[in-house]
């Protein structure tokens, strides 16, 4: 009696995976639920525009084409832009633009080296000063730690601003300066167009490093290390004392515990900085536009300043369309290339 | 008497000395002492600065500078001659060279800091300098941190009339506060919701949902803007500082996910678990429980999409065009450059000034979690 009573109450088999089967459903339908509204807003701000823009690409899009509004939207849609299959692609490649000294592969050159030689700069002066600020008994400590981060504090295109004002040639900060320490202060730093560095191959350039690179290289460094410091200051604190003290007594130098201890030990948090780093520093555009303009001539172009210009002023929709297609997928490639190379020299994840 | 004390007095002296040499650590006594001597000296050049060229004398060309470079000086001389002044008693007294030592290396240390922050603040000293020049030169004639008959007269000509359109300085700020707070309240609630479910929950597509708001981060901030042009004018949300607070809200999520649902990943599940076993719903431990302990992180992420909407630039002087929605970053853009040969830099500087002023208080005041925080979603993510 009991016991048929209880094989009664216990769920048979099918009963119980339709069960876990719902259970499981309804948690995922509640998951979902959280994440609507984020998926909503990127669905229609960042998806929507890629797809959007993946069309355009394949056209001859023009400022017509963009004014839809409720009263010209019939008139659009009987009208679309002529469809051009991959000829605005060829365009960008090879420079068929009426833009001055326009040459894909040497911006696509510059923009590499540019995030490159910036992210290391921010890591390596980044850690360098947090492992300063990280010296015990120093005075003054929480003095520095909030005066470093003005930089970072302030908005990039404010900074951006200044920088093009402190290399100005006449009246810039920077001349004033060395002009007051008797050094010559009448470098043309934003306007000199013979390059310090000029390669080409087969009468292609393929890098073209004017003195603005600086100007531009300096700010940026100047306004992304203090980032790099607290990713570094976090990952510094989170370092048992014990592990130096060990090391100590085992005989290893200070330049053996900061390549064998610290770096090993801080490199799980510094990994996802630098890859946000690389992201954000190879589509840094506020620097750029608002340091250098591009200029001079062009040289200092990087790839998202390029595309915005591209359409404003330029209007060119379908080539600017094909042209930040192509940079999306350099940087998607990109970050697998830099996520695969982190992870695969990694032995501290396991 | 008094010769023999003196002669004594000598000796230990040399006796302290000898030992350190002894003891190889001839350099930091050196060091105390020097450090030590130039720390009374700057004190009082400080003072002369202070008393005699500032507030004394009539006839020189920048006394209120005078003052703050004595002040500033008098205060550092004073501060190092009172650190040096015991570390020589500790020599001298109770031959203590270990802190001399340790006062050494941290010196050595902050002399690097030093010059680190002097790099640091030099533009933006620049800058303050130059705003605070009432002379009127439309260009800096020289480096001076504070210049001659120093005003805030190019304060009060931007906050009257910061641009050529006719807009005040508190509608532009209303502006940039409306679209920074939009974006900053966005990101955190739809941030926080969303990293919620992707840190506590198992669903088909976790790993891929998680990795598609990475996108973001690397689609060109030009590339979006056609698409956007079209959608919002369809909607009627172009014009608008609504439709710039929800784009800008897809800029700041990326970072509000991540960072939220690394915040989240360190918060013990347990205390979820005995909310639910007190009969709370999942919706209502995440409210009651979680939310509460996430404040840290959702105040960092508060701050980094208050950031993004307060100095985005190209979407807002693509798609605004009514001068009374303007924002700050395009006013200020309006000030340097092509468009700008008239405006005196140093109403450039006072609006760059002001634009900085509120997001460097944000960093002050959350700088504690900003460090905790960003660390923990760094290792987590």
């Amino acid at each position: 009696m009991t016991t048929v009573a209880q094989s009664e109450g216990r769920p048979t088999d099918t009963n119980f995976q339709a069960d876990a089967r719902r259970r499981k459903w309804r948690q995922a339908g509640l998951a979902y639920l959280y994440i609507l509204p984020a998926a909503l807003i990127m669905i229609f701000i960042t998806f929507y525009p890629i797809g959007y823009q993946i069309y355009m690409s394949f056209t001859d899009f023009t400022i017509g084409n963009l004014r839809i509004d409720t009263a010209t939207v019939l008139p659009t849609l009987l009208n679309p832009p002529e469809f051009l299959w991959l000829e605005n692609y060829v365009r960008v490649i090879t420079g068929d633009l009426a833009l001055t000294n326009y040459s894909f592969v040497r911006i696509l050159t510059f923009n590499l080296l540019w995030t490159f030689v910036n992210v290391f700069l921010h890591v390596a002066i980044g850690i360098a000063i947090a492992i300063a600020l990280d010296t015990k008994d120093l005075p003054n400590k929480r003095l520095y730690r909030s005066l470093f981060v003005i930089p970072w504090a302030l908005p990039s295109l404010v900074s951006g601003m200044i920088w093009a004002n402190m290399w100005h040639d006449r009246f810039g900060g920077v001349n004033l300066l060395l002009q007051r320490l008797g050094l010559p202060g009448d470098t043309r730093w934003l306007l000199e167009t013979q390059p310090f560095v000029d390669i080409s191959i087969a009468g292609e350039p393929v890098l073209v490093l004017p003195l603005a690179f600086i100007a531009a290289l300096v700010a940026n460094v100047w306004l992304g290390w203090p980032f790099m410091m607290v990713i570094a200051t976090g990952a510094l604190q989170s370092i048992p004392r014990e592990v130096y003290e060990a090391a100590e007594v085992d005989g290893a130098s200070k330049w053996q515990q900061f390549w064998r201890i610290t770096l090993p030990l801080i490199r799980p948090a510094m990994v996802p900085a630098v890859m946000i780093g690389i992201m954000l520093t190879f589509n840094q555009f506020n620097v750029i536009f608002f340091v250098t303009g591009g200029g001079p001539l062009g040289l200092t172009e990087i790839l998202v300043t390029q595309g915005f210009k591209l359409v404003n002023p330029q209007n060119l929709f379908g080539v600017a369309s094909a042209f930040n297609i192509i940079v999306f997928f350099i940087l998607v490639v990109l970050t697998l290339i830099t996520n695969r190379v982190s992870r695969a020299t990694e032995p501290y994840y396991a | 008497m008094a010769t023999t004390l003196q002669q004594a007095q000598q000796q230990e002296d040399q006796n302290t000395f000898e030992r350190a040499r002894t003891e190889g650590a001839l350099l930091p006594v050196i060091w105390t002492v020097v450090v030590f001597g130039l720390s009374v000296i700057v004190t009082f050049v400080g003072l002369y600065l202070m008393v005699a060229r500032g507030f004394l004398m009539s006839g020189v060309v920048n006394p209120l500078g005078n003052v703050i470079g004595g002040l500033v000086l008098v205060a550092l001389g004073a501060v190092n001659t009172n650190r040096y002044r015991k570390l020589m008693v500790g020599i001298f007294q109770y031959a203590d060279f270990k802190s001399a030592r340790l006062a050494m290396r941290a010196d050595v240390v902050q002399a690097l800091l030093i010059i680190v922050l002097l790099t640091v603040m030099f533009p933006v000293l620049w800058i303050l300098s130059m705003s605070l020049d009432p002379r009127d030169f439309s260009r800096p004639q020289g480096l001076t941190i504070i210049p001659p008959a120093a005003s805030l007269q190019a304060f009060s000509e931007v906050l009257t009339q910061p641009s050529p359109n006719d807009v005040t300085f508190l509608r532009l700020l209303i502006n940039s506060l409306l679209v920074a707070g939009g974006t900053a309240v966005g990101a955190v609630v739809v941030g926080t919701s969303a990293a919620y479910a992707f840190s506590r929950m198992d669903f088909p597509g976790r790993r891929a949902g998680m990795l598609s708001f990475v996108i973001v981060l690397m689609i060109p901030p030009g590339a979006t803007l056609a698409p956007l042009f079209v959608l919002l004018n369809i909607v009627g949300l172009r014009t608008s500082l609504v439709g710039l607070a929800i784009a800008y809200t897809s800029t700041a999520l990326p970072f509000a996910i991540w960072n939220m649902k690394g915040f989240i990943d360190s918060l013990p599940y347990e205390l979820e678990e005995a909310a639910q076993i007190d009969g709370c719903n999942r919706t209502e431990a995440f409210i009651r429980v979680v939310l509460p302990l996430a404040v840290p992180g959702m105040a960092v992420t508060a701050m980094m999409g208050f950031l993004t909407g307060w100095s985005e630039f190209i979407l807002a002087w693509t798609f605004l065009s009514d001068p009374s929605t303007f924002t700050l970053p395009m006013v200020l853009r309006g000030m340097v450059g092509q468009y700008a040969s008239g405006t005196p830099w140093s109403q450039f500087s006072a609006m760059a000034l002001l634009m900085s002023i509120p997001p460097v208080v944000f960093f002050f005041f959350l700088q504690r979690y900003l460090i905790g925080g960003l660390a923990v979603g760094g290792v987590k993510g």
